[in-house]
């Protein structure tokens, strides 16, 4: 009977995890699919568009560079993600030569130049949205109204962030907040926003100003993928589900860049500490979808849970940092790019804990 | 469930898919007409073998002596005659001298009521002397002699004696079998190691997945003199390894590149235990064990009782052959068993376990870079950093990798089971460790 039998002989262990890189990028592709599908439907045809050009030259980079250096790596995904998320951080009304460079740029320069999917130092895709957004800021910085707000007269606006960063600068008026201050300078909002903020008020009887409704469902101007928070949060439910990610990077993100948020928030309004406005500023913006989605990029992360979460607390502070100090509305991917340089130290310094090494034998050992 | 012990740094759930034979009893495996003895089937140097071409041996006659301290002795699994003496290739890939043996001849026990011993009159040495006699051991996959390990070093003190049901290779169901069908032997086996250890504290550490076995145990423990504590663990591999079973069940710490003896503890696989039993009570020899044969492919997995130098084949046909075409046959368990791709491979004391494993179950994608998702970080029970540690011996950096801890990695496989990207990272481990052997003896 054995003679028949043709038998793999490979080294231990003899069975696997279902999982595989092409499996985690292609199910952080799904998770991410109903905030792009809400960008297209409140941005409108244009933001599909934008969306097929930044994939398509993502992917046709990376066939390119697959066929230069005689490797395959098309089917792991990892390129159309790449190209996915370089779509999601583009305006809908951006020239389409916009995302076909920042792919490129993110494929070949980035990932590339220093080995392909493992060997990048930088999230690719925030690499080639921040060399193309200090290329064309103002492309990159025109916004199409979504459906919802869009009156007759008015087809751009500012996002919710630029918007407070522009009329913060000469304002003596006082307010009690960011989306006070929205409010008061006449930000839009819809009509169902109103009424959830009222119905909210009057069960939990807080005094929320208008305008969180819209910031959480998507109801903003910004960038395609980045603005619904809800849809985006949805799909990390499957990512945490499918342990794709772990908690401590998008917790130790979120949670720093908050604390600092409640603390220092409130002094660009004149008011005292401690109280900042946490919701608005985890809603605006692309903190959500940079906390969930590509911080936690695992080749540009660091290694071990020790690192992560020293990652997240530092990405938290650049954001903030950026945001409230910065010239710049928004900080997320350059705040993630500069953490994702340090990471070799991070790691250097955040070893694990080893089996039956205790404290003086380790350092004898080095 | 809560408060329930296990191990505290990394470990995995592999599917455990032993509902496939943890019901079957065990049977004895039909005995063939040829048998193929290997002359190095445990940790250590090579038995030295005692017969020729032509030579009549008996059921149970010594046929390799022992050659050396960590060594071990080989009976004759069946009476016959010696064929031939040739060079196999074990499943890990050693080559080793074997002896054929063709069946002939009367059974000396085979069928026959044996007398049973009273040890109790017997001393340490004598006790000792008849484990090292009867070839015995560690019967959970590591084959480390038995009777070495007993031995309390002069100075040392045994303050635990842990016995080891824990199994927590999945698909293997050979220890959980035993310990439900023959837990009065494996009991009057702890008493006999006891004696030669003489521990303060006993207890057996078992997966709560084989509830029925840790019941069978505590009934069994009930009508015997001396105190076995039954601890139940939380199901996690790789806890049947001595260093995550001691830390599960005493909470202790063996230091890195230190035995269990250095923390005070003995530890045996409830095998190994039941060999010792029919050894010092039965008299006899290591000459047979229980084997899971299972898998995807196998059409009616079995729990197999076989002797020593059974062709693999034998058994896999006993269990219907093969229900579709396997993508490999696995000696062992599937973290740390190895292939085999000659089915005339005999089966050593080592063998636990025999899986035809499908594709479906091995789950081969296609290999790409390491995208430092960190999984086998936080899997590796020792705490090392399995990518780094293959990325330096991918570089021929094997003096960096020993300073993290290659020496350290017992290769259970928990990293390469998790690693998406199928990077053959336990294969680095043992290259590195290889190499660094080399370079000592050029040293």
């Amino acid at each position: 009977m054995s003679d028949k039998l043709s038998l793999l002989v490979e080294s231990s262990p003899q069975i696997h995890n279902s999982d595989s890189t092409a499996s985690i990028m292609w199910t952080v592709t799904i998770c991410l699919l109903p905030a792009g599908l809400w960008g297209i439907w409140i941005f409108g045809s244009r933001a599909l568009f934008v969306l097929v050009a930044s994939i398509a030259a993502s992917v046709l980079s990376e066939a390119l560079m697959n066929y230069m250096a005689k490797r395959k790596t098309l089917m792991d995904g990892s390129a159309f993600l790449t190209g996915l998320l370089i779509g999601y951080n583009m305006p809908a009304a951006v020239p389409f030569y916009v995302p076909v460079v920042a792919s490129i740029f993110a494929i070949v320069v980035v990932k590339w130049m220093f080995g392909g999917l493992g060997g990048n130092f930088m999230n690719p895709a925030l690499a080639g949205r921040v060399f193309v957004f200090f290329s064309w800021t103002s492309q990159m910085t025109t916004w199409t109204m979504p459906r919802m707000l869009k009156a007759a007269d008015t087809v751009s606006g500012a996002t919710p962030l630029g918007f407070l960063k522009t009329g913060l600068i000469d304002f003596n008026g006082s307010v009690s907040g960011p989306a006070q201050f929205l409010a008061q300078q006449g930000y839009p909002q819809t009509a169902v926003d109103g009424r959830v903020i009222d119905w909210i008020n009057s069960t939990f009887h807080t005094h929320l100003s208008g305008g969180y409704y819209d910031l959480f469902m998507g109801n903003i101007p910004g960038s395609i993928g980045e603005v619904s928070a809800f849809l985006l949060l949805l799909g990390t439910v499957y990512l945490f589900y499918k342990k794709i990610i772990t908690w401590e990077i998008p917790v130790s993100y979120l949670a720093s860049f908050g604390l600092l948020v409640w603390i220092f928030g409130g002094r660009r309004y004149g008011l005292s500490f401690f109280s900042g406005d946490i919701l608005f500023h985890l809603f605006s913006g692309g903190i959500i979808l940079g906390a969930f989605y590509m911080a936690t990029d695992m080749v540009t992360s660091p290694l071990t849970r020790k690192g992560m979460i020293i990652f997240g607390v530092g990405v938290g502070f650049l954001t903030f940092l950026i945001r409230f100090y910065g010239s710049f509305p928004e900080g997320v991917s350059l705040a993630i790019i500069l953490m994702n340089i340090s990471v070799p130290l991070i790691d250097k310094y955040s070893k694990t804990k080893r089996f039956g090494i205790t404290e003086e034998k380790g350092k004898n050992n080095e | 469930m809560k408060g329930l012990k296990t191990f505290s740094i990394g470990g995995v759930h592999p599917p455990g898919r032993k509902y496939l034979t943890d019901r079957k009893e065990i049977i004895n495996a039909v005995i063939p007409g040829t048998f193929v003895v290997p002359m190095s089937q445990h940790l250590g140097s090579p038995s030295e073998c005692l017969v020729s071409v032509g030579d009549k041996v008996s059921e149970g006659m010594l046929i390799g002596k022992s050659s050396g301290f960590i060594s071990s002795n080989i009976h004759s699994p069946v009476p016959g005659t010696v064929k031939e003496i040739k060079d196999i290739y074990l499943p890990n890939g050693m080559l080793s001298k074997a002896v054929v043996i063709e069946l002939e001849g009367e059974f000396d026990r085979l069928g026959k009521e044996q007398d049973t011993e009273d040890w109790k009159s017997l001393s340490k040495e004598d006790l000792l002397g008849i484990i090292a006699e009867s070839g015995i051991v560690g019967l959970g996959g590591a084959t480390f002699p038995a009777n070495v390990k007993f031995m309390v070093p002069k100075g040392k003190k045994a303050e635990f004696l842990v016995i080891n049901g824990v199994e927590c290779e999945p698909y293997l169901t050979a220890d959980h079998r035993l310990m439900l069908e023959r837990a009065d032997m494996i009991l009057e086996g702890i008493r006999i190691i006891s004696t030669i250890v003489e521990p303060e504290r006993i207890a057996i550490g078992i997966e709560i997945n084989k509830p029925d076995a840790i019941e069978a145990m505590e009934k069994a423990a009930e009508k015997v003199s001396f105190p076995l504590e039954v601890v139940p663990l939380k199901v996690k591999y790789p806890q049947g390894d001595e260093k995550q079973l001691l830390k599960a069940v005493t909470g202790r710490e063996v230091p890195s590149g230190a035995l269990p003896i250095e923390i005070g503890c003995v530890v045996s696989n409830v095998g190994t235990v039941h060999a010792v039993y029919e050894a010092v009570v039965l008299k006899k020899p290591l000459i047979e064990r229980v084997i899971t044969v299972t898998g995807g492919g196998i059409k009616e997995p079995k729990n197999l009782k076989a002797r020593i130098g059974t062709p693999i084949s034998s058994l896999v046909e006993e269990c219907g052959g093969f229900s579709e075409v396997p993508e490999k046959v696995v000696v062992g368990g599937p973290m740390m068993g190895f292939t085999i791709y000659d089915l005339d491979t005999p089966v050593t004391k080592g063998t636990s376990g025999i899986l035809a494993l499908t594709s479906k179950e091995v789950k081969n994608t296609l290999r790409t870079s390491c995208i430092s998702c960190g999984r086998c970080v936080n899997a590796c029970p020792m705490g090392l950093n399995p990518t780094t540690l293959f990325k330096y011996i991918d570089h021929g950096e094997y003096d960096e990798a020993e300073q993290i801890g290659l020496l350290d990695c017992k290769e259970c496989g928990s990293c390469g089971f998790i690693c998406p990207a199928r990077i053959p990272l336990i294969q680095g481990m043992r290259l590195g460790k290889k190499m660094l052997r080399k370079k000592k003896v050029k040293a």
